[in-house]
């Protein structure tokens, strides 16, 4: 095997968008390929970058600060790498912040509206208090199931007619401005399940991986302390 | 009554003063109107109640166990005067400690070094709000100077109310964002709370640059260097976002922040002062952290003019700080009580448990203290212990045993940290066992040897 047979998994902007332990999705997928025998390299793009690489597999944007969201949106918007990348097949998670990035338009505190890199069919308004606390959602896509998750924004998204919610809440706040969570289109997922979200969703992270490997994956041996984490998590949740 | 007047009506001269004159480097002191004698004594019963009351709900509450009383007791007396705060203040010189990690520790270090000039009192309990300060300052109302550590985002209420002789910010990064906030939030409320206390002197780290943001235009700061350990939350501007680098050694971005020049340096070697003398340390405490921690106390005993030997002489001295550090005995094995409970300060935690091949015990709890998320696991470098075996517990112990099988780290459950020592593990392993708990767990693990 030569190195070209890596899957790339691009860990984008986590100088602006990394505040809630949203670089454990990336070691997340890398180890999960790894059990299974596939070589994986995590790609860390710097802020200090010239512009995006459009030449990875996987593209992860977590959550940031309202100044720092701007400043990853202008990031991305030079050299359209992230456009291009999606357009040749890459999947991409948005993640909280990253969700409101990559969508059609987000609004911040301030009362700005500012423009998404549009890769989504999205759109976010500052809510009036921050949802905070234990997430959980059911997804009928790819028979994802049960999701669980912190959200911590104040951001009230709505998905538009070209995407698909990613859930339905369960329990907590999710979009906001209904009662649905997330958002897919394609293979560009986002939610608000906030930072290391495939921490606690493996069958979230092992969907994203088949779209990348081609193909179903194998099982990996159990792993207990994550299905008791996450009926845990749920019934935390309400 | 705004918060400016009141500041104006403290510094007003000429007026009959209640208090003896202001001791030097003590920029303000309490005065008051002209009252009749009628008045005087009543309001000093008052007060007299107040102090009174306070310390019976602090001595209640530690022997009901319900508590350490360190807040009861000043909620109790301030409830009954409210201006209570503005009399233990007065002629006293306070140093306030403040910043993300390191607070309680510090705040030790500098009430050894103020010892050095007189009695000093703290807070050194960790109630490091408004309550727990008035309960510090009236256990003892006629010590001369006192260190008081201040949670991150009271220090503007505190400036609010009063001026401090020196105020230490040793830190700033991401911890219980759920509650706390964002760094930027945080930074801004410090920024708010130095310009209400342009008569302090503000010892500050030279290092961070969300210290540098907060601190840099207030007119007197004295420089501490002692390296940037945990650089994620400073990789940014905090003022324009632009990107500053790896952070090793100077930094400037365009926007005119940079890095001061250090007026305290401090390495492995030793610790260089202003006046270019160099001072050996020799700490009990481990660690670069605690250097750092140990030059900021001396820094602050150095603006009080106090002598720099003495006051290291006392620093020296300390062998744990409200338990951190400590070593003791639990469950018939010796144990050393370490306390992380954000990615920086497990940072340094595990520097020092990766130094040696001692059994290790992890504990996360997230109750309203800790933050409820814990998604800051993730962001802790655990990979570094690949290969060792670790047993987890607390509440989160379940985040805490997944996020160690992805960096192959060995890990077993335990339903408590007694049952943890009790492991086979744990059991068949030599020397001393390293408890790392956050801080719920930890303030409960010092309890209980307390009890001891």
């Amino acid at each position: 095997m030569t190195d070209d047979s890596a899957i790339r998994i691009a860990l984008v902007v986590p100088d602006l968008l990394g505040t809630y332990g949203d670089r454990g999705n990336a070691l997340v997928l890398a180890q999960r390929l790894r059990w299974r025998g596939h070589r994986a390299e995590i790609v860390t793009v710097l802020s200090s970058a010239e512009t995006l690489p459009d030449s990875c597999d996987i593209y992860l944007l977590g959550g940031g600060e309202d100044v720092a969201q701007q400043a990853a949106v202008n990031f991305l918007a030079r050299g359209d790498g992230l456009r291009r990348a999606v357009d040749a097949g890459a999947v991409v998670l948005g993640v909280c912040g990253g969700l409101q990035v990559l969508g059609t338009s987000f609004t911040t505190g301030d009362g700005v509206t500012h423009r998404g890199l549009g890769l989504i069919d999205i759109s976010t308004e500052p809510g009036e208090r921050r949802a905070i606390g234990e997430l959980s959602t059911r997804s009928e896509e790819h028979e994802l199931g049960l999701l669980t998750g912190f959200e911590n924004h104040l951001g009230r998204s709505r998905v538009g007619p070209a995407a698909r919610p990613l859930g339905r809440v369960l329990h907590g706040v999710g979009n906001g401005a209904d009662a649905t969570e997330g958002a897919v289109s394609g293979r560009i997922v986002c939610t608000y399940l906030h930072g290391p979200a495939l921490a606690r969703n493996p069958l979230l992270a092992d969907t994203m991986l088949s779209w990348v490997v081609g193909e179903p994956l194998s099982e990996l041996p159990p792993f207990p302390e994550l299905t008791e984490l996450r009926s845990e998590r749920v019934k935390a949740a309400g | 009554m705004t918060n400016t007047t009141r500041r104006d009506e403290l510094t007003r001269s000429g007026q009959e003063s209640t208090s003896s004159p202001p001791v030097p480097g003590q920029r303000w002191r309490v005065v008051a109107a002209r009252r009749t004698d009628t008045e005087r004594l009543l309001s000093r019963l008052r007060t007299g109640v107040a102090l009174t009351a306070g310390r019976l709900a602090t001595t209640t509450s530690k022997r009901l166990r319900l508590g350490s009383g360190g807040i009861i007791g000043g909620r109790v007396a301030m409830a009954l005067r409210p201006d209570l705060l503005d009399r233990l203040v007065a002629d006293r010189r306070i140093v306030v400690v403040t910043g993300t990690n390191g607070k309680t520790t510090t705040t030790h270090m500098v009430a050894q070094a103020l010892r050095a000039g007189g009695d000093s009192v703290s807070n050194a309990t960790g109630a490091n709000m408004l309550d727990g300060h008035v309960a510090a300052l009236m256990s003892e109302p006629d010590a001369p100077y006192a260190a008081l550590e201040v949670d991150e985002l009271h220090l503007a209420q505190l400036t609010d109310r009063f001026q401090p002789s020196v105020i230490l910010l040793l830190n700033l990064s991401r911890d219980q964002l759920d509650r706390v906030g964002e760094i930027r939030s945080v930074e801004a409320s410090l920024r708010r709370a130095l310009r209400q206390a342009p008569a302090a002197k503000v010892v500050a780290n030279a290092d961070d640059p969300n210290i540098v943001s907060a601190a840099i235009d207030h007119p007197h700061v004295t420089w501490v260097s002692g390296g940037c350990r945990w650089k994620h939350d400073a990789l940014n501007c905090p003022r324009c976002g632009a990107f500053l680098g790896e952070l090793e050694g100077d930094w400037e971005c365009a926007c005119g922040l940079r890095r001061p020049v250090a007026d305290w340096t401090v390495d492995s070697n030793g610790l260089i002062a202003p006046d270019g003398g160099v001072e050996r340390l020799s700490l009990p405490l481990p660690g670069q952290v605690n250097r750092v921690n140990a030059t900021f106390a001396l820094a602050a005993s150095t603006e009080l003019d106090l002598p720099r030997s003495e006051s290291l002489e006392r620093i020296q001295r300390l062998r744990d700080a409200s338990g951190r550090y400590g070593h003791t005995t639990m469950a018939g094995r010796e144990v050393r009580l370490l306390l992380a409970k954000n990615p920086a300060s497990w940072l340094e935690m595990l520097d020092l448990v990766a130094e040696n091949e001692r059994p290790l015990i992890f504990v996360v709890n997230s109750r309203q203290a800790d933050g409820h998320d814990v998604s800051w696991l993730w962001d802790i470098e655990f990979e570094r212990l690949a290969g060792r075996t670790v047993l987890v517990t607390g509440e989160r112990a379940l985040d805490l045993a997944v996020r160690l099988r992805y960096a192959e780290v060995n890990c077993e459950t335990a339903s408590s940290v007694q049952q943890a020592l009790h492991s086979a593990i744990i059991e068949h392993s030599a020397g001393p066992v390293e408890i790392i708990a956050n801080y719920t767990a930890f303030r409960d693990l010092f309890a209980k040897r307390q009890q001891h």
